[in-house]
């Protein structure tokens, strides 16, 4: 039929990840870019986080969601980026073709030079965590309860309860009661928050809002909404403590239960992909596919917009140096492994010649602990060490190294040790 | 002596604060300020929405252009509740100026043009 | 008001797949037949939450309706499939042997099965594991039934009812039978619908409706069994290729593992005996499903559940289906229609019209009876080129709604126009598979509910997620209660 059009670079998602990545690959010279967005607008899931606290770290202030993503529009408009919205990505391949569909373009068939996926996550449902009782109206995830109350302006519910302390759950219980709703509890599955201590502080103790730690939801009552909820208390392994019982009468109940990549492009081109359930990437975020990157929350989970950014800047990066033929595709690998108490790192391989001058890296723990160290090994050999009072599971963790450090080693280990005082 | 947990970043510090105001757990400027407020008079940004005419979404994101009593923010939202705005808006608009004689402004948050 | 009162030839109760099944085979004669429903849309309870399995029929006892049924409905799902646009593949089935005991049982079942009329073949430990190649050691042989297969239940259901009123049938919804009288031949039901004669088809509530007009002289009893599910998403790993059963107990067939329509896989059921609105899941049972289902396959990736359901079933007191006029003359029960159901409905729907009905009515084909309901669009199915064909006649097919599951606007507006229309989002996600992916609707639910309302012409909380009162968005904010 019609030529292919081909583009130099396609970005997938025009969210915080995607709007950052094409403004650095531009920044880096690389003119020929589309971002390609679902939604009718640029900014992705932060037009629905309307609550103030995003761009400490990049801005030096606090914003709101949407004007944190008004500045990246912004700076897309001035660099002239193209981008289509209401367009829908189905599929790539590896030779990188792009498949997309619009009601004002029809099914477009583009071939990419280099394409960068940022397709942020999806929240995880009352089906993926088995949630017991009836399947019935009154049953949101917090996002689902975001967006119904601040891009389209309803009220999900009159008295509701939250399963799962997650940061957006614990914003919606904020944001619920200021609009005249009553949260009668947050019920969390650990024996600790899985949110931000500020978020516990501001949007539950403002408001005393019960947090039941060790808590999930055993029934759910109700014939054709929620009527009822039943929590109870929770051992170590998850059973039931008999007589733990609490009942709450609501109509809503709302998930806070986790968020996970959402990677249905990379999975059709069987792209490596990690226990993370993105992408396994290099230094410059690079699949195992050649010319496709990833970055964002369809990478990995970030809990701060700010280090989505940042993540996003060296993609956009990686993406022009692969464009201009400037990656080393030497052996020169040296894998990351993930030691004691650590259930991810980001990347999970490098070639230390394409690092300009030092390299990030992410991670997460398995569980919480207090007084630690994290070392850093190369090659068995403890090349940085980090001491710390308190690490969770919740909390995103960075350990950066310059290049020189990493040279020439095969294997880094990073390992969360008890410090005995 | 009180205690509280900082909200000025996502850190979350453990605040101290004893009947002489001095605060201890903080890693910054803004952690003392926050806890001297919260025993003087604590402060939140509050942040909402607002209906919007003319434009492909019904709401409008609104902030206070600076901390209010938190005593106050029921008060504020019901301000907030009787406006209804028609776009086209600019970031930074003021909706509503000097809320509930606070000396502080409904601000939007957003751009959006007219449908 | 009894003077323009509109008598009907048939009244159905229930709108699940065997009340659906008898409305199209009825649609093809020239009688008024009317369908009464409970629920806000058809196939909503036992149709809508079941394994899905066309079975081959070997292991219902010989000589039963089950038996006879479920061998004559398996035999008609090629031409049912394609006249109603229903995805259905004969992917065959095996049951599968852990112990020489399990053998014998096979064996016995493979002669059972000669005597219903269905071949099988019993398999070696190489065979079964060659068939499967993910099986655990533990199994150590099997009986394939080449004839089983998956279909998808809520499209079966929907198109036949779609079909059936295409043909002429009236289907009102939201209408719960509470009282039933008879005067001059002529039933009454809830003192507004008349007909002449009554198929009751009313499921799990199927006891309780016959006490309307049977009580103290044609009773039966109805036990629920509750079945719970666990549905995976779809995954590129290999898994599965065909229905996988355990040697059936006395509690029924077990736990299976099958692929299903839409390429995601089914394990379950439990079955245990609840109440008839108990269609809660539980965290217990699905442990127990989740273990005996592990005995068939090692390493089940559970981390790719995306749901999990619970159905729930007629068990007879009598263990084969009632079908036959009741002691009140011109009063049929279609009760007690347990697995295998689902496969038996088009024979039943068959049975109930030629040996029943036609002894009481007079029935003459319509000329102008169409079995066909107008084809569905698939865009994600088509060819890039067709998908462009498609957008030139109409833009909405571009614009993909469901994510997961690429359907786009124009579908569901083609399924809102359809004449079994969807009045809910769990109406539209069994029609459509809108909301059924990974997101559980997550990402899209806002943009289908927008969609209804505007083609319904109200507002965005006026539309109901199932039944009525079951609202998702309770008012608009700023908006007294």
């Amino acid at each position: 039929m019609n030529e292919v059009k081909t583009i130099d670079l396609v970005v997938i998602g025009g969210g915080s990840a995607g709007l950052a990545a094409a403004i650095s690959a531009k920044n880096e010279g690389i003119d020929d870019i589309l971002i390609i967005e679902k939604e009718e607008f640029l900014g992705g899931i932060l037009q629905q986080c309307i609550h103030n606290g995003f761009g400490l770290q990049t801005f030096n202030e606090q914003l709101s969601g949407p004007e944190y993503a008004q500045r990246y529009i912004n700076e897309v408009e001035r660099l002239k980026i193209k981008y289509i919205t209401n367009a829908f990505v189905s599929s790539i391949s590896k030779d990188k073709d792009v498949y997309y569909s619009s009601k004002s373009e029809g099914f477009v068939h583009i071939k990419a030079k280099a394409i960068i996926i940022s397709t942020g996550c999806v929240e995880r449902t009352p089906g993926q965590i088995m949630l017991e009782g009836k399947r019935i109206s009154g049953i949101l995830t917090a996002g689902q309860a975001q967006k119904y109350m601040n891009i389209e302006g309803y009220m999900v519910g009159k008295k509701a309860f939250i399963l799962g302390s997650g940061d957006i759950g614990l914003i919606m219980a904020r944001r619920m009661t200021l609009e005249g709703a009553k949260v009668l509890g947050v019920a969390e599955l650990m024996p600790y928050s899985n949110g931000l201590a500020r978020n516990i502080a501001q949007c539950l103790n403002d408001f005393n809002i019960p947090l039941f730690l060790s808590h999930t939801i055993k029934d759910v009552i109700g014939k054709d909404r929620v009527e009822k909820i039943i929590i109870a208390k929770v051992d170590e392994k998850g059973n039931y403590i008999e007589n733990s019982e609490k009942e709450f009468e609501v109509d809503t109940l709302i998930l806070s239960v986790g968020l996970i990549p959402y990677n249905v492009l990379l999975e059709g081109v069987d792209a490596k992909i990690s226990s993370t359930k993105g992408a396994i990437v290099d230094e410059n975020y690079m699949t195992s596919i050649p010319g496709i990157f990833e970055c964002g929350n369809s990478l990995h989970v970030h809990d701060l917009v700010d280090y989505v950014s940042l993540e996003a800047k060296q993609a956009g990066v990686g993406a022009s140096l692969y464009l201009k033929n400037m990656l080393n595709s030497d052996n020169d690998n040296c894998q990351v492994k993930c030691g004691n108490n650590i259930s991810y790192i980001v990347p999970q391989h490098i070639n230390v010649n394409n690092i300009k001058k030092d390299i990030s890296f992410k991670y997460r723990v398995r569980k919480p602990m207090k007084n630690v160290k994290v070392e850093a090994y190369l090659d068995d050999k403890l090349i940085k060490s980090i001491s710390k009072i308190a690490i969770l599971p919740s909390e995103m963790e960075k350990m950066t190294f310059n290049k020189e450090a990493l040279a020439n080693g095969r294997e880094l280990r990073f390992e969360v040790k008890e410090v005995k005082l | 002596m009180k205690s509280f947990i900082c909200i000025e970043c996502p850190k979350g510090c453990h605040l101290t604060i004893d009947e002489n105001f001095n605060v201890t757990g903080n890693s910054c400027i803004r952690g003392k300020n926050y806890a001297i407020n919260e025993i003087k008079c604590p402060k939140r940004i509050l942040t909402s929405t607002v209906k919007l005419t003319n434009a492909s979404i019904s709401r409008l994101p609104v902030i206070t252009s600076a901390p209010i009593p938190k005593d106050k923010m029921f008060d504020v939202i019901k301000e907030i509740h009787k406006v209804s705005i028609s776009a086209p808006v600019k970031l930074h608009d003021i909706i509503i100026s000097n809320v509930c004689n606070l000396s502080i402004d409904i601000i939007a948050t957003r751009t959006i043009n007219k449908n | 008001m009894k003077t323009n009162k509109k008598i009907y030839d048939i009244i159905i109760i229930g709108a699940g797949v065997v009340g659906c099944m008898i409305a199209r085979e009825l649609s093809q004669y020239n009688v008024d037949v009317l369908v009464l429903e409970k629920d806000n849309d058809v196939c909503n309870e036992t149709s809508a939450a079941n394994s899905a399995i066309i079975h081959s029929g070997y292991d219902p006892l010989p000589n039963t309706l089950k038996a006879k049924l479920n061998v004559l409905g398996n035999a008609m799902f090629d031409k049912i499939s394609s006249e109603l646009d229903v995805s259905f593949k004969r992917i065959g089935s095996i049951t599968l042997a852990f112990n020489e005991d399990d053998i014998n049982t096979l064996k016995m079942l493979q002669k059972r099965g000669e005597e219903n009329g269905v071949v099988t073949k019993l398999l070696d430990y190489k065979e079964v594991h060659e068939l499967e190649p993910l099986l655990s050691p533990k199994v150590i042989g099997g009986l394939y039934a080449s004839s089983a297969g998956i279909i998808n239940p809520f499209t079966l259901c929907v198109h036949a009812m779609e079909n059936a009123i295409d043909n002429g049938v009236t289907l009102i919804l939201n209408e719960e039978v509470k009282t039933i009288s008879k005067e001059n031949d002529i039933y009454n039901i809830n003192d507004k619908h008349f007909g002449k004669i009554i198929i009751n088809a009313a499921g799990i509530n199927a006891d309780d409706i016959n006490l309307l007009v049977n009580k103290g002289k044609d009773e039966f009893t109805l036990l629920p069994r509750k079945g719970e599910y666990i549905v995976l998403n779809h995954f590129k790993a290999p898994f599965v290729s065909h229905t996988l059963f355990m040697v059936p107990s006395n509690k029924g067939k077990g736990v299976l593992i099958s692929p299903t329509t839409s390429n995601n896989y089914l394990i379950g059921p439990s079955a245990d005996l609840v109440y008839k609105d108990d269609n809660t899941t539980q965290k217990d049972i699905i442990n127990i499903v989740k273990k005996q289902a592990e005995n068939m396959i090692c390493n089940i990736p559970y981390n790719e559940t995306i749901r999990v359901f619970a159905g729930i079933r007629a068990t007879p007191e009598t263990h084969d289906f009632i079908i036959k006029e009741s002691m009140s003359e011109n009063f049929i029960n279609v009760a007690g229609i347990e697995s295998p159901g689902l496969v038996s409905s088009p024979a039943i729907a068959k049975m109930v019209v030629d040996e029943i009905v036609s002894k009481k009515i007079n029935l003459v084909k319509k000329d102008n009876y169409n079995p066909y309901v107008r084809k569905y669009v698939h865009v994600d199915k088509l060819s890039f080129e067709e998908k462009n064909k498609l957008y030139q006649e109409n833009k909405d097919y571009a614009s993909i709604v469901c994510k997961c599951e690429k359907v786009s606007k124009g579908e569901i507006i083609d399924c809102l126009n359809r004449s079994c229309p969807p009045f809910s989002i769990k109406g539209l996600k069994k029609r459509l598979r809108v909301g059924f992916g990974k997101c559980q609707g997550g990402m899209c639910q806002s943009e289908a509910l927008s969609i209804m309302a505007s083609f319904y012409n109200v507002d965005k909380k006026d539309i109901l997620y199932d039944n009525k009162n079951s609202n998702i968005l309770l008012k608009k904010m700023q908006e007294e209660d």
